[in-house]
């Protein structure tokens, strides 16, 4: 199953506003320790480490940015023989 | 206890006294007489290959150093003949528990199913296993050991290696097919020759303090990150024999290492561990940064590295003595069939890669556990502190938590001296993977299957009685290609069945029917297995010709 990025979040607006009222009255600590907590659900929830592996490559890209091929270093490494 | 190790003085005997003939070529020199220098020692002189080794100390580990000793490697030093002398020596284990705060967040048993003859790990004290490997070093005939005598220069060409060794008594030359290099991270031998090592060094330091103390605590890794005792820090505590217990205190790259060594300091943190009441006594102690790091290549021309000369990693895997002693493992019988004639030199570049592709899976795990042990970026303490924050509550999170993933047998995946399969397989038993042990039954008597396999090839034909058993009768490759040279290869019959036990002597029965599960096993089907127990060959049906094929192959023969 590939990386869905056509559009697939029923109500976006909601959405939004949930994900900002998560982090109103944090600190800059606190909402990125809440960022990572958030991926870190998100990701069990997909579990597909191939969707995650494109998700993690679109984030990479998509933010404009050339990609350097170290972040997949040790995976690649370990994939062999898991 | 009759033999203290550790004030244990190895032998000094001068040059004079080694009885060398002037011009003295050696087969093989071994530098180095640590866990590794030993095992590959005592392998290749069981081979029946003379062996010097040779050591710039005459003593034993300082400190307890390595302790924790995996199953593979027990097996290992089976097929040598001093597994029970280790193992009983050592305290067993297989259960890890990981706490966060003061809460256990996950548990791992590292040999959750029963059937094999060794455990998970033993612990052991480092001069404890030198100290058995050298009383078994000193039984073998073809083993000349020499202690305080150091190499300090070595030059080799195509056709061979000289070294200088310096002794008390001076210094003397020496000549040698193949020198091979076990002696330990700092190397001189590698640096002697000017080879690179490469890799990162992780920006922290870590106190290890082997305390005396009768507790009963159950016998098991207890790794704590954040601690109450601990605050901010990781923690491990492992116990050994004599009533020594283990523990590691992740300090941070700014301690003071000179500070953080003080006998008061450490028994601060350890009361603070362990009560202000706790009756211990501090015997060791030590404070370390790691690095993983190996060489770009593991054989240069005569001159061959194994061990931590070779390749460094955190020891947060127990990776370190263990991937050394399996690079002894698998560079003994290679060493042996080159230097007998019976392979050619490129057998050799098979250990480079075999055993540089298994570095750099130990490396690639040690790696991952050192970013989450410490975190190299502000963005990577984010996450393992998110990790560690979920996994107090959801246990989906626990399994992210690294506080070490331990050493196991490394299956050499994709080796040139394995032969693919052409029929179907399912299990672990890939080419390349180190033949599970299974219960099995010898003459009536509860054996284990690695005893029977291993210091030869071995061809390992399951069988239920009912087919006629097609006798092993090697084709003379050397007919068909006057160059080929063929190993030996014994055929170990294994019965399904009690019942219908062939008679031939040394047939395997699998009584309980563990060995066939673990190899995908029916009757008909057959493995060739390498003198260091490595699968490199199987089949559904005994084919001679493809058996004398494969065992071509996995010498370079082919």
């Amino acid at each position: 199953m590939p990386l869905n990025i056509e559009p697939n979040i029923a109500s976006p607006d909601d959405f939004y506003e949930a994900l900002l009222d998560a982090h109103r009255d944090l600190t800059h600590d606190e909402s990125d320790a809440l960022n990572a907590r958030l991926i870190l659900l998100l990701a069990n929830h997909v579990g597909d480490i191939e969707v995650l592996r494109e998700a993690v490559a679109e984030a990479r890209t998509s933010g404009g940015k050339p990609v350097a091929d170290s972040a997949q270093r040790h995976s690649t490494l370990l994939k062999r023989h898991p | 206890m009759a033999v203290d190790y550790q004030q244990l003085v190895l032998p000094y005997r001068s040059p004079a006294q080694c009885g060398d003939t002037r011009g003295t070529r050696k087969p093989v020199i071994v530098v180095g007489a640590g866990p590794v220098g030993l095992t590959l020692a005592i392998d290749l002189a069981r081979y029946g290959t003379p062996v010097l080794l040779l050591d710039d100390d005459d003593k034993l580990s300082t400190g307890s150093r390595a302790i924790c000793f995996a199953k593979r490697t027990l097996e290992i030093w089976d097929r040598l003949g001093c597994g029970d002398a280790i193992t009983e020596r050592g305290v067993s284990w297989k259960v890890g528990k990981v706490h966060v705060g003061d809460r256990l967040v996950y548990a791992f048993d590292l040999l959750p199913e029963e059937g094999h003859r060794r455990p998970a790990f033993v612990n052991l004290q480092q001069y404890y296993v030198e100290g058995l490997l050298y009383d078994h070093a000193r039984l073998q005939p073809n083993l000349d050991m020499r202690f305080r005598h150091k190499v300090v220069g070595v030059e080799h060409s195509a056709s061979g290696v000289r070294v200088d060794v310096e002794t008390p008594d001076g210094r003397y030359e020496l000549g040698a097919d193949y020198v091979v290099a076990c002696d330990g991270s700092r190397s001189p031998m590698r640096e002697m020759l000017g080879l690179p090592t490469r890799g990162q060094t992780f920006r922290d330091r870590f106190l290890i303090a082997d305390i005396r103390m009768d507790a009963d605590l159950p016998i098991e890794r207890r790794f704590w990150f954040d601690p109450p005792f601990h605050p901010h820090g990781s923690a491990l505590m492992h116990r050994q024999p004599d009533s020594v217990w283990r523990i590691d205190f992740q300090l941070g790259f700014h301690a003071d290492p000179t500070a953080e060594r003080q006998p008061e300091r450490v028994n601060e943190r350890l009361r603070r561990m362990l009560g202000e009441d706790a009756k211990f006594e501090l015997v060791w102690c030590s404070v370390y940064t790691f690095s993983c790091m190996r060489m770009d290549r593991f054989r240069e021309g005569r001159v061959i590295f194994a061990g931590d000369a070779a390749h460094g990693v955190s020891p947060f895997g127990a990776r370190g003595a263990n991937s050394g002693v399996q690079d002894a493992d698998n560079l003994a019988w290679k060493l042996h069939y080159v230097v007998h004639g019976d392979a050619p030199e490129r057998l050799l570049d098979s250990y480079a890669s075999e055993r540089e592709q298994a570095a750099d899976e130990n490396i690639a795990h040690s790696s991952r556990s050192a970013d989450f042990l410490t975190p190299k970026s502000e963005m990577s303490r984010i996450f393992r502190d998110a990790v560690l924050s979920l996994a107090r509550t959801h246990p989906f999170a626990r399994r992210l938590v690294n506080s070490g993933r331990l050493s196991t047998a490394t299956t050499l995946v994709n080796s040139p001296l394995s032969t693919p399969d052409a029929d179907p397989f399912a299990g672990a038993m890939v080419p390349g993977a180190a033949a599970a042990d299974a219960p099995v039954t010898v003459d009536g008597k509860p054996d284990w299957l690695l005893r029977h396999v291993g210091g030869r090839f071995v061809a390992l034909q399951f069988s239920d009685g009912a087919e006629a058993i097609e006798r092993p009768t090697m084709p003379s490759v050397a007919s068909r290609e006057a160059e080929v040279r063929l190993p030996r290869i014994d055929r170990l019959l294994v019965a399904t069945s009690s019942s219908k036990a062939p008679h031939e002597p040394n047939a395997i029965i699998d009584s309980d029917g563990l060995l066939a599960a673990r190899y995908d096993a029916r009757p008909g089907t057959t493995y060739l297995l390498r003198p260091d127990q490595h699968v490199c060959a199987r089949w559904r049906r005994y084919d001679a010709s493809a058996l004398a094929a494969a065992a071509a192959r996995a010498t370079c023969n082919g």
